[in-house]
């Protein structure tokens, strides 16, 4: 059995959710800053805290975003196989849902049309990101994770080899995230990837991001290996906005996949503590 | 203890500011990202006269989100320093920039130049944008309007809190 979705109501969807994502910090996010708050000891971190906390408020109060990088828009999909579109198709729903989200919204346009030559901002923040996954049944999962610059720069992947080991994984990561600084925003999250090819490695760390945050890994050395990464990494100092503090991170959220003999590919994606997502089932 | 010091500003002002301080910066400020500061470099390259004046000021490197009906400005925190690094040596050289707001550290290049200056950076507080937004009493595009969330906007700022993360005698907290 086939079931009708109307276009135009996933164009809606789509658009209430660019406004929502932006402006609404999820609980678990708002939670994690809460008692993050409170393992910071000293002055300007404490400060920082305290203006996470009264931003978040502010934003949910008069509706404004988060932060102005309100990101690129990329959507995961789980995509029911009976589901079939009135007219057009799901990536022209989101392309004009995040088209109209961003401009009733008032969400900054940060999108340029090409990435080397002229670089002219394409004004609707349009194209979108999506990462579709079939599912069988006739529903839409919608899952929006505006990504802001800043903390998308700090990304990076490297393939180590297997010899490399969990040392060399926890190296890395730790490495990747220490040496990001203040850059993206601390205290932040961690996405990692393991395992899988470039792309894939690349896709579960950003994947990861969106786990509740603070929750491990279901398999338990994963989840050991996530608290060994994250007390590392606070261990650094390097602290909220960089300049210093005993919270660098609020969590690391692994995801693995298997992978090809001759490989350990790992990926990092960071968000910020403005760690934005927002969901719906169609 | 928290300074509160009005823009634009003096040398005597730069040299009085020590990285740690926490500062509420009144006044007037330019807001800058990367394209502005790549076409006000290339101005200077031309040798032609910038569209804004530098001397004494401060440049916020930020681009803002749209403003809502009834309100000055969107949200508006800061961005990453470090992409203007290529660009702001050159107009505290050439232009006596006294001040940068941004995030992140700096390279070593900008630290020289801001001995040189004398120039300051602050760090705002990243993510923060919306608590920020509250700080802008007043926001006008001045320069480069083609440039949407880039363009160099005017801002009347009041009691934007900041930390000293660079002074000028090259001490850092990064």
């Amino acid at each position: 059995m086939s079931r009708t979705v109307k276009f135009d109501e996933v164009v809606e969807a789509a658009s209430a959710l660019c406004g929502q994502a932006a402006c609404f910090l999820p609980e678990d996010v708002k939670k994690s800053l809460l008692a993050a708050a409170k393992r910071e000891a000293g002055e300007p971190a404490k400060e920082f805290f305290r203006q996470y906390e009264e931003n978040f408020r502010i934003a949910e109060a008069d509706g404004l975003p988060l932060c102005q990088d309100t990101g690129f828009a990329v959507w995961f999909v789980e995509y029911g196989t009976d589901v079939r579109f009135d007219k057009k198709d799901i990536y022209a729903a989101l392309e004009e849902g995040t088209r109209q989200g961003y401009t009733k919204h008032f969400l900054r346009k940060s999108i340029v049309a090409d990435p080397l030559f002229d670089r002219k901002n394409t004004r609707d923040n349009t194209p979108c990101i999506v990462h579709l996954e079939l599912v069988p049944g006739d529903r839409i999962g919608l899952t929006l994770a505006p990504k802001g610059g800043g903390s998308e720069n700090m990304s990076a992947l490297k393939m180590l080899k297997p010899s490399d080991g969990r040392a060399g994984v926890v190296k890395f990561v730790v490495d990747t995230v220490v040496s990001a600084g203040g850059n993206p925003c601390p205290p932040t999250v961690v996405g990692v990837g393991i395992g899988g090819t470039m792309e894939k490695a690349a896709i579960l760390a950003k994947t990861a991001l969106l786990r509740e945050v603070g929750r491990p890994a279901d398999d338990p050395r994963y989840a050991e290996l996530e608290r060994e990464i994250l007390e590392k990494i606070n261990s650094s100092g390097v602290g909220p906005q960089g300049l210093g503090g005993s919270v660098t991170s609020l969590a690391v959220h692994i995801l693995h996949h298997p992978c090809h003999l001759a490989s350990l590919p790992v990926a990092v994606n960071i968000n910020c503590h403005a760690a934005r997502h927002a969901r719906i089932v169609l | 203890m928290t300074r509160k010091i009005t823009a634009p500003f003096g040398p005597e002002t730069v040299k009085s500011l020590h990285a740690g301080d926490r500062v509420l910066l009144s006044g007037k400020i330019w807001t800058g990202r990367d394209a502005a500061h790549k076409r006000l470099c290339a101005l200077l390259d031309e040798g032609k006269e910038l569209p804004v004046s530098l001397e004494n000021e401060v440049i916020y490197f930020v681009g803002p989100c749209p403003a809502p009906p009834g309100a000055v400005i969107g949200s508006a925190g800061p961005t990453t320093s470090g992409r203007m690094d290529a660009y702001s040596p050159r107009l505290i050289d050439c232009c006596h920039l006294a001040g940068m707001i941004g995030k992140g550290s700096r390279s070593p290049e900008v630290v020289s130049a801001m001995r040189r200056g004398p120039a300051v950076y602050f760090a705002a507080t990243g993510g923060a944008g919306a608590l920020i937004s509250r700080c802008i009493k007043k926001a006008e595009v001045a320069a480069f309007g083609d440039l949407g969330p880039e363009a160099i906007f005017r801002l009347e700022v009041e009691d934007f809190p900041l930390v000293v993360a660079i002074d000028c005698s090259g001490r850092s907290l990064y």
